[in-house]
């Protein structure tokens, strides 16, 4: 009886304890690989993806924007307030935070972070995002746990922009590379791997109050070939892949379940522009097709869309409407949809222009058989695939393409500064959820306004539109107002077509089922976004 | 060792009618992209399956063979003329012009190509045809790839040139064009042969890379070298038979040819 009475208690032990959650496994060293050196460690400096990611993991921010849920988070700053027209930022900031070497935290480590951002001579291009006016941004130091920064004009959702500020300290005497994050750079190999290692004084506790990181270290491998990091990756070598390419995903989630995941929609681009510098290189004639909304209406509807995201990217991609994707939930304008697929549509615009099909071939109204050239960087096989596509669709309605591939220099040569090119395939990674961010792109004076940039005065109605639209929105901090603005410039562009938008692809990414807590999302870093909390079950 | 002969020369000739009868044999035309069915495996509408764009693969190899099985071998001609011509003067020259040869062979060899080549492509049109590309490209390789095969060459000259024919010839009034024509040159066909037919895959692999470069043979004209490339990666290869068919194309040609011309040269 005694027996059975014991035996029952132990069985109940047994399956009460096995039904709590278990706590987090912590240690370990996650691997992965970075596609090249990183230019530089300085956080201030950021200006490529290797460093980017390392900065993500060492810098610490005053705020961060979820991923998954697009909210903005506290992080240093527990809070921050907005006045004076949206010129003044006040932050509160978190007491009783160290750096990696025990250097205190304090608001001084903020300006001086400010100062150097802003210093000309650093060229950084974090820095850039917050320069909205004529004069210079300044801070005033309220006590060491209150800071505010001044800016002489309005910074449209200037708070999300911090979360790419990593505070330096002025004080420590590993200058930039005493880290806030999760992580530190404890070794350095050129060529070979960064080593980083848990930040002992990492101000951040999990639910149950342990310290986190969960992990010991994490070990960047430089690998620039897909083909080896993938091999890597099925022996077990590394644990993840931040963005895998379609042929590889459908290889790796063929051989075993749950080795890659499609996390969605993600927020990068692939489009065709063409050329309309009046200063190109280019014979008059192609200069006029291109300058016409029609033709790049035509050239849009003969394009089938939902063939290059099934054929090319396997399904893991949709076809894009406009620059801002539809899992953008609040900049996304609802109303546009993709352009259909329709070449006798394409045909009938073009014979309003004064086309005409003469045995399969397309002329002008001067007689000119309607051929171009699209260049695309060589060694991005999607690209290559869809420009191949393209051509096929085009010589359907008398189009002659001639496919080009060159090496990536080669080509940004080309788009920004000979202008020796007819169209080209490109694809953008937009980082940022606010269109802020793209104003280089949407302004006619803008370097990146990529069909005819750096413009001295908007070159049609509608740039000038655009032009008047975008700043409307980067002085305005009513969100609404902003989201206004923006639906408009997505209109105007969905209308003219400046950016023929092709598809949106998924973020595709490969993540060891060892690495726990893993929440790959659509924004960049897919894998690692909160990668204090990732563990290893060894 | 007959058979073999009649083998080699049978597989030559069913290559040559494939690649002039690529028109009618084809089953499609090379750049029709059947998009209901890529990556397809053989069938009755296409025999080799299809690639990952839909295109039949039987239309590209027999395409891809008339490509690069008449242009690899006219680059491979240009680079063994000249190595043929600069080797050869220098070897029996000697002094300051086997010196000078010898000094531009090294120059040729030390060259960086790839910023050769990139120079090359940014002095092209855009708008040149894919029969235009592939052209340009292997006469970019026949005048680029000579300088290895030319001190091969000079070697060899030298050599014969220090022998008691070569000497004998002389002494009995032999010298200049005529020495090269009527004695060095026979003797020397075997070197440049061989230099001939090492020259001819590896210009076809070489067209394949330089696609990185925008030169190569453009979209959507198939060549053999493309159609390696589309191997190269290791982790999506799939396990497919029919994937292997151009390089096996490729060594069987060359195969062929050597036995061929070994057994001329048994005979001679």
């Amino acid at each position: 009886m005694k027996r059975i009475f014991a035996l029952g208690i132990a069985l109940g032990a047994t399956l009460f304890f096995g039904c709590l959650p278990l706590p987090a496994q912590t240690g370990g060293e996650l691997r992965f690989c970075l596609r090249s050196e990183p230019k530089t460690l300085n956080p201030l400096a950021v200006n490529d993806d290797a460093s980017e990611t390392v900065r993500y993991m060492t810098g610490g921010v005053l705020v961060r924007v979820n991923r998954v849920t697009q909210k903005i988070q506290p992080e240093l700053a527990t809070e921050w307030t907005i006045s004076d027209g949206g010129k003044r930022v006040r932050f509160k900031l978190r007491e009783g935070v160290r750096y990696s070497d025990g250097t205190p935290f304090s608001a001084d480590d903020v300006a001086y972070t400010m100062q150097q951002l802003m210093d000309p001579a650093l060229h950084s291009s974090t820095g850039d995002a917050f320069r909205s006016g004529e004069g210079s941004v300044t801070t005033r130091v309220v006590s060491p746990t209150a800071i505010e920064i001044i800016f002489p004009a309005p910074v449209a959702n200037v708070i999300s922009l911090f979360d790419t500020v990593a505070i330096v300290s002025q004080k420590s005497p590993l200058k930039e590379m005493a880290a806030l994050g999760p992580f530190y750079v404890a070794e350095h190999k050129a060529g070979a791997y960064l080593l980083l290692k848990r930040n002992p004084n990492y101000w951040k506790k999990d639910a149950n109050g342990r310290q986190l990181p969960y992990l010991d270290a994490v070990r960047l491998e430089i690998e620039q070939n897909r083909d080896i990091e993938a091999l890597r990756y099925q022996r077990g070598e590394i644990d993840l892949i931040n963005s895998v390419t379609p042929a590889i995903f459908e290889k790796l989630s063929g051989e075993t379940t749950g080795l890659v995941r499609d996390a969605g929609t993600s927020t990068d681009t692939e489009q065709l522009w063409f050329n309309q510098v009046a200063s190109a290189p280019i014979p008059a004639y192609k200069r006029a097709w291109f300058a016409s909304t029609a033709f790049r209406r035509a050239v849009s509807e003969a394009i089938n869309r939902d063939d290059l995201a099934r054929i090319v990217f396997h399904e893991h991609a949709r076809a894009a409407v406009s620059v801002t994707p539809p899992t953008n939930t609040f900049w996304f304008n609802a109303s546009l949809k993709p352009h259909p697929f329709d070449p006798k549509d394409a045909l009938q615009r073009l014979s309003q222009e004064g086309f005409h099909l003469d045995n399969d071939v397309l002329r002008d109204k001067d007689g000119n058989a309607v051929e171009f050239s699209i260049i695309t960087n060589a060694g991005n096989k999607p690209r290559e695939s869809m420009a191949t596509m393209i051509q096929q669709d085009l010589k359907k309605v008398g189009i002659k393409v001639n496919v080009v591939t060159l090496d990536f220099n080669a080509l940004l040569e080309r788009i920004s500064q000979t202008y020796n090119y007819e169209a080209c395939l490109l694809g953008f990674l937009n980082a940022d959820l606010d269109p802020n961010s793209q104003m280089t792109i949407w302004l006619s004076s803008g370097d990146d306004h990529q069909w005819n940039p750096k413009q001295k005065s908007p070159a049609s109605g509608w740039e000038a539109e655009i032009d008047r639209l975008m700043r409307a929105q980067a002085s305005s901090m009513d969100q609404h107002k902003r989201k206004e603005y923006w639906d408009k410039v997505q209109k105007i562009a969905w209308e003219q077509e400046p950016f023929i938008y092709l598809i949106n692809k998924d973020a595709l990414v490969a993540i060891s089922p060892a690495v726990k807590n893993a929440q790959p999302s659509v924004f960049r870093p897919q894998a690692y976004w909160n990668i204090e909390q990732l563990a290893l079950a060894r | 060792m007959k058979i073999v002969r009649i083998i080699a020369v049978v597989l030559l000739v069913l290559a040559g009618i494939s690649v002039i009868c690529a028109r009618w044999i084809a089953p499609a035309d090379y750049a029709l992209q059947f998009r209901e069915s890529p990556d397809a495996a053989p069938s009755a509408h296409h025999p080799l399956g299809t690639d990952e764009l839909g295109r039949d693969r039987t239309a590209r190899l027999l395409y891809g063979m008339r490509v690069s099985l008449v242009l690899a071998p006219l680059a491979a001609l240009v680079a063994t003329v000249l190595a043929g011509v600069l080797g050869g003067i220098a070897g029996c020259a000697g002094g300051w012009v086997e010196r000078g040869c010898m000094f531009l062979s090294d120059l040729f060899l030390s060259v960086p190509w790839l910023f050769l080549l990139i120079t090359v492509r940014a002095a092209l049109p855009l708008n040149i045809s894919p029969e235009s590309s592939a052209a340009v490209t292997f006469l970019l390789l026949g005048l680029l790839g000579w300088a290895a095969s030319a001190r091969v060459i000079c070697a060899g000259a030298k050599s014969l040139m220090a022998s008691d024919f070569a000497w004998t010839a002389r002494a009995t009034g032999f010298s200049g064009f005529k020495l090269v024509r009527l004695h060095l040159l026979p003797n020397l066909r075997g070197p440049l042969l061989a230099q001939f037919w090492i020259s001819v895959p590896v210009f076809i692999l070489a067209e394949a890379n330089l696609g990185a470069l925008g030169l190569g043979v453009t979209e959507p004209l198939p060549s053999l070298g493309s159609l390696l490339r589309e191997m190269q990666s290791m982790v999506t290869l799939r396990p497919e038979p029919w994937q292997f068919l151009p390089i096996l194309v490729l060594i069987i040609i060359v195969s062929s040819f050597q036995i061929l011309l070994n057994q001329q040269e048994v005979r001679a």
